[in-house]
């Protein structure tokens, strides 16, 4: 395998690639260069800066978005990669202006973060495993499922006390 | 991440011709190995062939005694299936413990073995089981197809398609964790087959994925945790690290495979 010379991009015709996916229920297209990470288009070409890179390593979970309804690590998917399907970031949980998703609401109710920086991909990481375990979630199995999420200010009380209640309170809502 | 050229084939054949006409080009399916690597500029394949695309290669299903799983079944499908956890539920629960729930919906069990990384846990179940590994040119057997770190029998125009499990009578797979990484320290697996006892260890071996035929021996003739009183692993040839010296992961293969047993006892 050749590691090409760092100059070679600026001398070499980089190879573009036309990519539309449906973001938060929108239609969206891009040219990009194909080494574009999904978090990098989110943030730098959409700018839904709500998905955070904290880590930039699979860890952490902050860039955690929804791809065809499941949660994933945005900073370890080519955006390529996500052509033709849907992605749902932290921002398409409840409309502008209208009330907080459930989940966001619980973590808000039960002071669920401290700093907020790992708080989005807490919440997409809840909100999918309600889709997989339903809405009674024991705190053993919340803080199970909670491995790829990091939070640093080690606020892990109050956030397996907020996705246990917004699992509950989604039962009884329309937002998914 | 250094820049590369990438390519979608929609069929297994699409892929394998780019193969051939693309030198150093690499497979990508759910990405969650290489990504980070070409993020680290540790790997920098001038071509990427996305394997994503491809229909049909993400199947799980019973076919006569076999429990055949498409290279391209992610993590989290393997867990989840009712089949896998009834055919061989030790297979369910290994794909259940690898990574975490997010890594899970990505990572596909064709990437894990093409990458035979010697803290993967799927290494483990496939040479236990005694699988086959069915790539677009052959059959292999786990042990043609592991060939020590990071090292495999695939060709370089080869890909996995399927891997077909033998349903074990009795089988369980016990995993120590690193507490930072959550990879594999030592994971032992302990399969109970019509044709023999199998008993694999991935994370301790410096080449890999590795058998325990003394304890294979002992297990086939009493097949209870008691049998492997007094029998121990040599520490040569096994990794040692910060994490642990290689008479610690021994000792822990020992400790491991009794655990399994137990648990692959208790199952049924």
């Amino acid at each position: 395998m050749t590691v090409l010379p760092r100059n070679g991009a600026r001398t070499k015709r980089v190879h573009m690639a036309k990519i539309s996916m449906i973001v938060n229920g929108n239609p969206v297209t891009g040219n990009i260069d194909p080494r574009t990470l999904l978090v990098q288009f989110l943030r730098e070409n959409l700018r839904l800066t709500g998905t955070h890179v904290g880590c930039d390593t699979s860890q952490c979970g902050a860039c955690v978005v929804h791809l065809d309804g499941k949660a994933v690590k945005s900073c370890t998917t080519l955006a390529v990669m996500a052509d033709g399907h849907e992605v749902k970031t932290i921002e398409g949980l409840a409309a502008d202006g209208a009330p907080l998703h459930p989940m966001q609401e619980a973590f808000r109710e039960h002071h669920g973060l401290q700093c907020g920086f790992c708080t989005p991909g807490m919440i997409m990481t809840a909100v999918d495993l309600v889709h997989r375990k339903g809405h009674d979630l024991s705190d053993h199995l919340i803080r199970e499922e909670l491995e790829g999420n990091l939070c640093r200010c080690t606020g892990y009380q109050n956030i397996v006390a907020s996705i246990a209640a917004g699992a509950k309170a989604m039962a009884k809502s329309d937002l998914a | 991440m250094y820049e590369f050229k990438y390519h979608r084939p929609s069929t297994v054949r699409q892929a394998a011709n780019l193969l051939i006409k693309n030198e150093d080009a690499k497979l990508i399916a759910g990405g969650h190995t290489l990504v980070p690597v070409m993020k680290q500029r540790l790997a920098a394949p001038p071509h990427i062939i996305d394997l994503s695309h491809i229909e049909g290669v993400d199947g799980i299903e019973m076919k006569g005694r076999s429990l055949v799983i498409g290279a391209l079944a992610k993590h989290a499908n393997v867990a989840a299936s009712p089949i896998v956890g009834e055919a061989i539920p030790a297979l369910a629960e290994l794909a259940g413990l690898i990574g975490d729930p997010a890594v899970r919906h990505k990572g596909t069990i064709g990437g894990s073995l093409a990458n035979n990384d010697p803290t993967a846990d799927y290494p483990a179940a496939v040479m236990a089981l005694g699988a086959t590994i069915v790539t677009n040119k052959r059959k292999l057997k786990p042990e043609e197809f592991f060939q020590g770190l990071f090292t495999t029998a695939l060709e370089s125009d080869e890909i996995i398609t399927k891997v077909s499990f033998p349903v074990p009578k009795k089988a369980a797979y016990i995993k120590f964790r690193n507490q930072a990484s959550r990879y594999a320290l030592v994971g032992v697996f302990v399969a109970r087959l019509p044709s023999g006892v199998r008993v694999t260890v991935t994370g301790a071996g410096s080449d890999g994925v590795f058998r325990v035929e003394a304890f294979e021996a002992a297990l086939q003739k009493r097949f209870s945790p008691k049998a492997l009183d007094g029998l121990t692993v040599p520490a040569e040839g096994l990794n040692s690290d910060l994490h642990g010296s290689a008479e610690y992961r021994a000792h822990l293969i020992g400790v491991l495979a009794k655990r399994a047993v137990e648990a692959a006892n208790n199952r049924a």
